[in-house]
């Protein structure tokens, strides 16, 4: 297997973009990778994308979006893992390019979610239909079974719920892409209305338009593009039960857990390596999840991490810098992407009020579903 | 200079309270009064609707003017709950005033702008010399789904408008229409309930819109925020008036007498008519008033007002707004609300 580098990074704006239509957003964060790296070609595409086909109609995203970017011949393919559909983009174009196959790879996800579609019920599509969706399960309801779980096996409260929203809202107000570019208060996490017990609004990530896209090449052409690449050091892709209901420990997001000891053993690294990470906040709680799954903190100390602020800025390890799913935004398909370019550029120094000093090695995990598919891949500036 | 010579306004004495609402559907109360700014809504009795609304506000303009019904040459009532999908509301209220039979009567629907629309058109025939008096009414039962958002706002009532040249109580100075084809609230023929496009109403639809009305006017007529008295916008909920009120650069003290939506609910078609009825129900001679209506679908017209020395008057010719926001009131159970909104299917 060939190295593989990112070299460039597109992302729009995150948040309610009415004016944008989800060839718009595509094309918008596509280009600007391309433009960045100067690359007037490519040999492949792939777009991470959730649902177009149930939020605006529109399927068949491969030629679609290389047709967008004047690009049509190219060879282009969607991606999809429900929630976790652009971080598994981005794992498709690493073995693309990794393989020998491809030398310049766009990796993209996108997500057009504000047009007027039932969103609760096309993201309840990326659960079990005959265990869980027909029985009036949404994700809301299945994170908030999450979270019961985990208080009753680990005493996690409310209020450690609501520190992982305070402090992502405090990230997330330093950086100039994210949907809420506003800090919140303990007291209003704690009283903002319940969505489904115990997971109150501000516990839960928003409904966001948005695209993001990394431009990927064998790390040995990747100073054709760059001066700064970031090399995918490893990647790693694990499943879980589709239900909720068939899981040992509804706690524990197992596929989670095993995409982290695949993702390290690839690497050759340990949890402890890793100096800032981009989890999947969905909810308050999946936070919380994650970075035990991942070996972050102690397995039952995810709790206390936000409050105690290992994960904030200036903490030991850094977790969500750019506000995560929960203030950055959260259009689904985009997401594992948006992720990866958080980490691209806190490896390359480039993240203003958000930097961690001296990051070389970053962690960026994607999920879908319940946590039935978890994608993470670690990163290592060069 | 043509003008307004008559207004009047109604308002049912039946309510709801938010709580009542949010208690039939498990949501939390404080967030409705802390979140939309809505204490309670009016709520029309079994025997109101558009027609007795319009009739009741028309009445009140025509005692205000002192003018015999008779020389009205047109009236125009806009509404989205007009009773009829076929038949007129306005031929009801010509008959009911003495109006009847020579005049030009049309029923006019632009969601929640209809009522200004009425206005507009009432004010152009009247400057134009075509009729001498023309009266423009918003009135509305306003439908909102139940356990939908808008249940907590869509409310009943609405203002009536008298435009003629001379005796004004109120001086035209200047309008202003935007209009464009943005869908954020529709109702389809045979439905019952209107449909929402949820968040795109407020940035994209009301605030937009509203804005570059009221920033149209205020550059067409060559005036800043701080030349007027009193301000109203239309009021969906609370907080949309005030916000956009602040985005423009008025102050709460200019908004505070027209924003009656914390008590009214919304009237639709009625609802920033009747806020500026509470307006002119205080405003001295010489005040400047600036109003902006909103309808979905979407467009926004904006009148740049002055009162006159005639406006003290005549105003207590007929109830104010307050008297009828603030006077007796009979608050219902949610049942109730519901037997009234004809929520509940009998048997014929």
């Amino acid at each position: 297997m060939r190295e593989v580098a990112i070299v460039a990074a597109g992302m729009t704006r995150f948040g309610e973009l009415w004016e944008s239509s989800l060839r718009d957003l595509f094309a918008e964060a596509a280009l600007e990778a391309l433009a960045a790296a100067r690359a007037d070609h490519l040999d492949s595409i792939y777009v991470g994308c959730m649902s177009a086909g149930q939020f605006v109609g529109q399927e068949h995203l491969g030629p679609l979006m290389a047709d967008q970017i004047g690009m049509a011949g190219v060879a282009a393919t969607h991606v999809e893992s429900a929630c976790a559909s652009g971080g598994v983009a981005l794992r498709s174009a690493f073995l693309d390019v990794a393989s020998g196959m491809s030398d310049l790879v766009l990796a993209a996800g996108v997500e057009k979610m504000n047009d007027g579609a039932d969103v609760t019920a096309v993201l309840a599509s990326a659960a079990d239909q005959e265990t869980e969706a027909y029985h009036g399960i949404t994700f809301p309801g299945l994170y908030a079974m999450i979270a019961r779980a985990h208080m009753q096996a680990k005493g996690t409260t409310e209020e450690d719920l609501a520190w992982v929203a305070v402090k992502n809202h405090r990230h997330g107000a330093l950086n100039p892409k994210a949907q809420f570019g506003r800090e919140v208060k303990l007291e209003e996490v704690l009283c903002s209305s319940v969505v489904s017990d115990p997971l109150r609004l501000l516990h839960c990530s928003p409904v966001t338009d948005g695209a993001a896209a990394v431009l990927l090449c064998p790390l040995e052409h990747a100073k054709r593009y760059t001066d700064r690449p970031v090399k995918i050091r490893a990647s790693g892709l694990a499943t879980s039960t589709m239900a909720l209901a068939d899981r040992k420990d509804p706690a524990a997001l197992d596929a989670v857990k095993l995409s982290g000891e695949r993702a390290y053993r690839m690497a050759g690294v340990k949890p402890g390596d890793i100096q800032v990470a981009e989890v999947h906040d969905c909810f308050a709680i999946a936070e919380i999840c994650c970075i035990e799954a991942l070996g972050l903190t102690e397995p039952c100390a995810g709790r206390h991490a936000a409050r105690s602020g290992l994960t904030a800025l200036g903490g030991k390890i850094p977790v969500n810098t750019s506000g995560g799913l929960k203030a950055k935004g959260h259009p689904v398909g985009a997401t594992g992407v948006a992720q990866a370019i958080e980490i691209f550029e806190q490896l390359r120094g480039e993240a203003g009020a958000r930097q961690v000093k001296g990051a070389r090695l970053g962690l960026a995990q994607n999920m879908g579903g319940s946590g039935a598919s978890s994608v993470v891949h670690i990163f290592e500036g060069v | 200079m043509a003008g307004i010579v008559g207004y009047g306004a109604y308002v049912p004495r039946n309510r709801i309270r938010s709580e009542e609402i949010a208690r039939q559907w498990g949501k939390s109360p404080e967030s409705i009064r802390k979140g939309l700014l809505l204490e309670e809504k009016s709520v029309p009795g079994l025997d109101e609707d558009t027609i007795t609304i319009s009739v009741a506000a028309a009445r009140a303009a025509v005692a205000r003017a002192g003018v015999d019904p008779a020389r009205i040459g047109a009236v125009y009532i806009g509404s989205e709950s007009h009773p009829y999908a076929v038949k007129p509301s306005g031929t009801a209220l010509i008959e009911a005033l003495g109006i009847a039979p020579e005049v030009h009567v049309a029923d006019f629907e632009f969601a929640c702008k209809a009522g200004t629309e009425a206005m507009f058109v009432a004010l152009g025939l009247v400057e134009s010399g075509r009729v001498e008096y023309a009266m423009g009414i918003g009135a509305d039962t306003s439908q909102g789904a139940p356990n939908d958002a808008l249940e907590f706002s869509a409310s009943a009532g609405g203002a009536a408008y008298l435009f003629g040249k001379s005796d004004l109580l109120v001086e035209v100075l200047e309008t202003y229409s935007f209009t464009t084809d943005t869908p954020d609230f529709w109702r389809r023929e045979g439905q019952f309930y209107p449909r929402h496009g949820g968040r795109f109403t407020g940035e994209p639809a009301y605030f937009r819109t509203v804005e570059s009305a009221a920033r149209g006017l205020l550059k067409k007529a060559g005036m800043k925020p701080s030349d007027f008295k009193y301000a109203v916008f239309h009021m969906p909920n609370g907080k949309f008036p005030l916000q956009a009120g602040k985005h423009l650069g008025f102050t709460r003290e200019q908004l505070e007498t027209g924003w009656i939506v914390n008590t009214m609910g919304n009237t639709y078609s009625g609802s920033s008519p009747t806020g500026l009825a509470a307006i002119l129900d205080v405003a001295d001679p010489g005040d400047l008033i600036f109003i902006t209506s909103f309808g979905s679908g979407a467009g926004s017209d904006a009148f740049a007002l002055r009162a006159t020395e005639r406006l003290p008057e005549r105003r207590d010719l007929a109830p104010t707004v307050r008297s009828m926001l603030d006077g007796p009131r009979r608050y219902l159970t949610y049942g109730e609300y519901a037997k009234f909104r004809e929520k509940i299917i009998l048997n014929d």
